[in-house]
């Protein structure tokens, strides 16, 4: 049970500062000239922020011990090559999990 | 360059396939709201003005271990610092609206709507679209499923068994919209270095592996791009 004005006030803190982080550069691009090299740099944005999330949410977070351990690395794997030969985010997702359920249910 | 009605379609119409994972993540910090003993509006409210579901999840956490208000934002903020270089790289291409309305992009921006929108302009097509609308359709659809899963999540979300793993839908989003998105050595470099200092900082506390992980898989790119282009 948490205390409902403490709560609130988190929200409102963290949402005004969350907002904050967002806006920030969206606010200011047209009026700064960002660095050649900040701009060359902003290409790796993407390629390296979501593998910083992939990778330890598949191997480290929410496995279980044992061979069921192996369910969630294998079923990334899967759906790694499935994005590699389909290009199609739906099926990426579903056969991810689908395997994901499969090992479960078998192993 | 096509209609921003067109546009703004083009985007909420790409990010259906992520809205399956958005319902579930959506329901996961609902569901985690309500039992913390929020009503209804109480988690909503906490959706609706963070909307960035892990700072949620994470200042729930240490609420329920009763830290002080100073130690719970912070943790939340840090874990949000992703959200500056989502808001660097986005930014030059946002600049034609006006600035109430990025304001209302920034609000809604999204790990997932962010991903989105820049694999779309780094495509050949992607100044096809109207850019500053194409990334406001695809941010309302995923803020609006996200707000739709919390509103589930909050009333039944508890009844879903845990054994599903709906979560795991989130990482499989993310590797749906990364691989295509790896399209040359720097690029799969910097992926690699990211994942590699992420995995083994993942220890550090406040999510800061996946700051070291970023910033280490940015600089790798760079420089491998640097040294390609100099051979």
């Amino acid at each position: 049970m948490t205390d409902s004005e403490y709560y609130w006030l988190v929200a409102l803190l963290l949402g005004l500062g969350t907002f904050l982080i967002r806006f920030s550069f969206i606010l200011v691009v047209d009026r700064v000239t960002f660095p050649e090299a900040v701009v060359r740099m902003l290409r790796f944005i993407p390629a390296s922020v979501l593998p910083a999330i992939i990778v330890p949410a598949v191997l480290l977070h929410g496995t279980d011990g044992g061979p069921v351990g192996l369910a969630r690395p294998v079923a990334a794997l899967v759906a790694v090559l499935a994005a590699r030969k389909t290009r199609n985010i739906l099926v990426t997702i579903l056969s991810g999990m689908a395997t994901l359920w499969l090992l479960r249910a078998i192993l | 360059m096509n209609g921003i009605k067109y546009s703004f379609l083009s985007g909420a119409r790409d990010s259906i396939p992520i809205l399956l994972g958005m319902v579930p993540f959506g329901l996961i910090c609902g569901a985690v709201s309500a039992g913390a003993g929020m009503s209804l509006w109480g988690a909503l409210g906490f959706t609706w003005a963070i909307n960035a579901g892990a700072s949620q999840l994470a200042a729930l956490q240490l609420m329920e271990h009763h830290a002080s208000l100073a130690v719970v934002v912070l943790t939340g903020l840090i874990i949000n610092l992703r959200f500056f270089m989502y808001s660097a790289s986005i930014a030059p291409h946002l600049k034609t609206m006006p600035l109430p309305g990025r304001a209302l992009l920034g609000f809604i921006l999204s790990d997932q709507a962010y991903a989105l929108a820049i694999a779309r302009f780094h495509r050949e097509d992607g100044g096809e679209v109207n850019k500053p609308f194409y990334f406001f359709g695809a941010a309302m659809a995923v803020w609006v499923s996200y707000s739709i899963g919390a509103v589930f999540g909050a009333s039944v979300g508890t009844i879903i068994p845990p054994a599903w793993d709906l979560g795991f839908a989130v990482p499989l989003t993310f590797i749906a919209v990364v691989v295509p998105a790896i399209k040359d050595r720097p690029a799969g470099l910097a992926a690699l270095a990211a994942g590699l200092v992420a995995y083994f900082a993942d220890g550090l506390p406040y999510n800061l592996g996946l700051m070291a992980g970023a910033v280490t898989g940015i600089l790798t790119g760079y420089l491998a791009e640097r040294r390609l282009a100099r051979d």
